[in-house]
């Protein structure tokens, strides 16, 4: 648009551009890419080493240590904190239940990102109504999903009771409570967390499928393959990559969240919902324990180093080609 | 979505119904939290607080008054404020620092480029549960405790790497003759860049500030933990927090409460969505 006047206008002043005087020796250092490109790409890095690589360092330095919130006592007691920790029956059910939630509920995304990606591939009536829709549960902020959602499932005023009374599950004017037994209580959570993460992994999911190479089907088609074996045949293993990424970052957001937990059961009940991270919360943050807490957040590390691993070396073998 | 798409016609009958039974199943499983919650925000309290009334009816009048009294009687008005300050404020500190390493990775660091973006990107990975106790002693030491300027400065922790991600690709898609003929023509690179390859980025720009800003109403951890009085809160704590607490419940207003943020930003995302797609997925296949 504008560049090319602004190009025209530069040919005619040609030479004169590149400044004298002391800001010349700065100017050519900056036509240098070996010292631009630094310069341009320190700060940002710089910035996040202080505000993601200290802390990182600084939260292994905490759960070796018996630091607390009040105090500025800083003794390294080894593996001590660790130990206290896994002796803590609550954080072992907080682990168990931590592997459940993102098992099961990223099982359900992968199946269910799959069949949506395809419906939103397809054309009809009403799509884009679909698309806002499903995109909703992914732009709202995730506390105020858990909001709507804690009132779903009220224990009285829940519109599941009546659904369940006309099924015939409760009796007329009964109430499921479904965040009141442990068993429900879990399936609302992963209820949640599966509404949450299928918007991002159908977005991924979908991109993948417009790569496809529509000539690929069409020959599959003029061979005679039909729907499902186009599909299992064809598309799936296509998409099996894209599908991958997807449940990787799922599994990232899900495994660490722990906003859904706090407002949704509050870890109960009787600590039926406690996850990794919520329990690191209520040990550092409300019971002051920061060494604790830390070393309890840092069992989600190994989890995060082997997804990170598996996302780095498929994002590179995609940058590489 | 639909413009990069090339969308699939379905041609038979039995196909068609498919279809729709599906769309409408996933409209129902994605959007029914949100009209139960359109429908609770409008209800009087003897029509919501009846459990005999049938749910999907109003069995009195609709009434606006708890919509507006989360205006009037409670300080939803300061979060939302406090989150658009903090947005903005995050947004212009990762435009400036993005911006700048992005076209470095893009153009200047070569073979090094794409595993440095890589690594930028593995950042974002990073959860916020695992950094926030540390960060809570940080921010005490910054003197930041309780201040909206802790979240200032801890979100551009988890905006830059996906900023950084989203504008390599956007400046990787602008052709390199663009700033080199400005420079054969005499402007220095820094010059070059701005006045001929930012002008062809502004919508990546764009994408990058609207995932920024509502990445950072994302958040409840950081903003749980460093924040502690009511006048400082964001939107994503201040309702679960503040809203909630005490022995009545308005749960009309803490529907419309949600309400009121999800749809704006979810139009936002819709607008952008093509563009984000486009960035994330030119990060990495573009070499």
């Amino acid at each position: 648009m504008s560049s090319a006047a602004d190009t025209a206008a530069g040919a005619a002043v040609a030479g004169t551009g590149r400044g004298d005087g002391p800001r010349r020796r700065w100017g050519y250092l900056f036509e240098r890419e070996r010292v631009l490109g630094p310069v341009m790409l320190l700060p940002a890095v710089l910035y996040l080493i202080f505000v993601v690589g200290y802390p990182l360092l600084l939260a292994f330095f905490y759960a070796f240590s018996d630091v607390t919130v009040g105090s500025n006592r800083f003794d390294f007691v080894g593996f001590q904190t660790f130990i206290t920790a896994i002796h803590d029956p609550v954080f072992l059910k907080a682990i168990e239940h931590s592997f459940l939630i993102t098992g099961i509920s990223q099982a359900l995304v992968i199946v269910l990102c799959t069949v949506l990606a395809f419906v939103l591939a397809a054309d009809f009536h009403g799509k884009w109504f679909l698309r806002f829709l499903v995109l909703m549960p992914w732009t709202t902020p995730v506390a105020l999903g858990a909001i709507i959602w804690l009132w779903m499932l009220d224990s009285i005023f829940t519109p599941f009771d009546w659904f369940a009374s006309k099924l015939g599950v409760i009796p007329d004017g009964g109430h499921l409570v479904l965040l009141g037994h442990a068993g429900t209580a879990v399936g609302s959570v992963i209820a949640v967390q599966t509404w949450r993460m299928l918007p991002l992994a159908t977005v991924i999911v979908l991109a993948g499928l417009s790569s496809i190479p529509q000539d690929i089907e069409e020959q599959a088609q003029v061979d005679g393959a039909g729907f499902w074996r186009r599909l299992f045949s064809i598309q799936l293993p296509l998409l099996a990559p894209v599908i991958m990424v997807a449940i990787l970052f799922g599994v990232v957001f899900t495994f660490t969240d722990m906003a859904v937990i706090f407002i949704l059961t509050g870890g109960g009940p009787g600590n039926a919902t406690q996850v990794l991270p919520s329990w690191a919360f209520y040990k550092g943050i409300n019971g002051g324990n920061l060494s604790v807490g830390a070393a309890d957040a840092m069992f989600m590390f190994p989890v995060l180093l082997g997804i990170t691993a598996i996302v780095l070396r498929m994002a590179s073998r995609i940058g590489g080609e | 979505m639909a413009g990069t798409m090339r969308s699939r016609e379905v041609g038979t009958v039995r196909g068609r119904i498919g279809i729709y039974l599906t769309a409408l199943f996933f409209a129902l499983f994605c959007g029914f939290p949100f009209l139960w919650a359109g429908m609770t925000m409008f209800r009087q309290d003897a029509d919501l607080y009846n459990s005999q009334h049938l749910p999907f009816e109003y069995s009195q009048p609709a009434t606006f008054s708890h919509v507006s009294s989360l205006f009037t009687d409670t300080p939803y008005l300061r979060f939302i404020l406090n989150s658009v300050i903090i947005g903005l404020l995050t947004v212009a500190i990762t435009l400036l620092l993005a911006v700048p390493a992005a076209y470095a990775l893009a153009r200047l660091t070569g073979r090094w480029g794409v595993p440095l973006a890589i690594g930028i990107f593995a950042v974002y990975l990073v959860p916020p549960t695992l950094l926030f106790l540390p960060l809570s002693r940080v921010i005490v030491a910054l003197g930041l405790q309780d201040s909206i300027w802790s979240l200032v400065v801890v979100y551009p922790g988890f905006t830059i790497p996906l900023s950084v991600w989203l504008l390599v690709g956007f400046f990787r898609s602008v052709p390199r003759d663009v700033e080199e003929q400005a420079q054969v023509d005499g402007y220095s690179r820094i010059a070059a860049v701005v006045r001929t390859v930012l002008p062809l980025v502004v919508p990546g720009l764009f994408t990058v500030i609207v995932f920024t800003f509502t990445l950072t109403m994302q958040d409840f951890i950081y903003a749980l933990a460093f924040i502690s009085s009511s006048s400082h809160m964001t939107v994503s704590v201040g309702v679960p927090t503040n809203l909630i607490k005490g022995d009545v419940l308005y749960w009309q207003s803490l529907m419309a409460s949600a309400v009121i943020v999800a749809i704006p930003i979810a139009l936002l995302y819709n607008l952008f969505l093509n563009k984000f797609i486009q960035g994330f997925t030119l990060g990495a296949v573009k070499g």
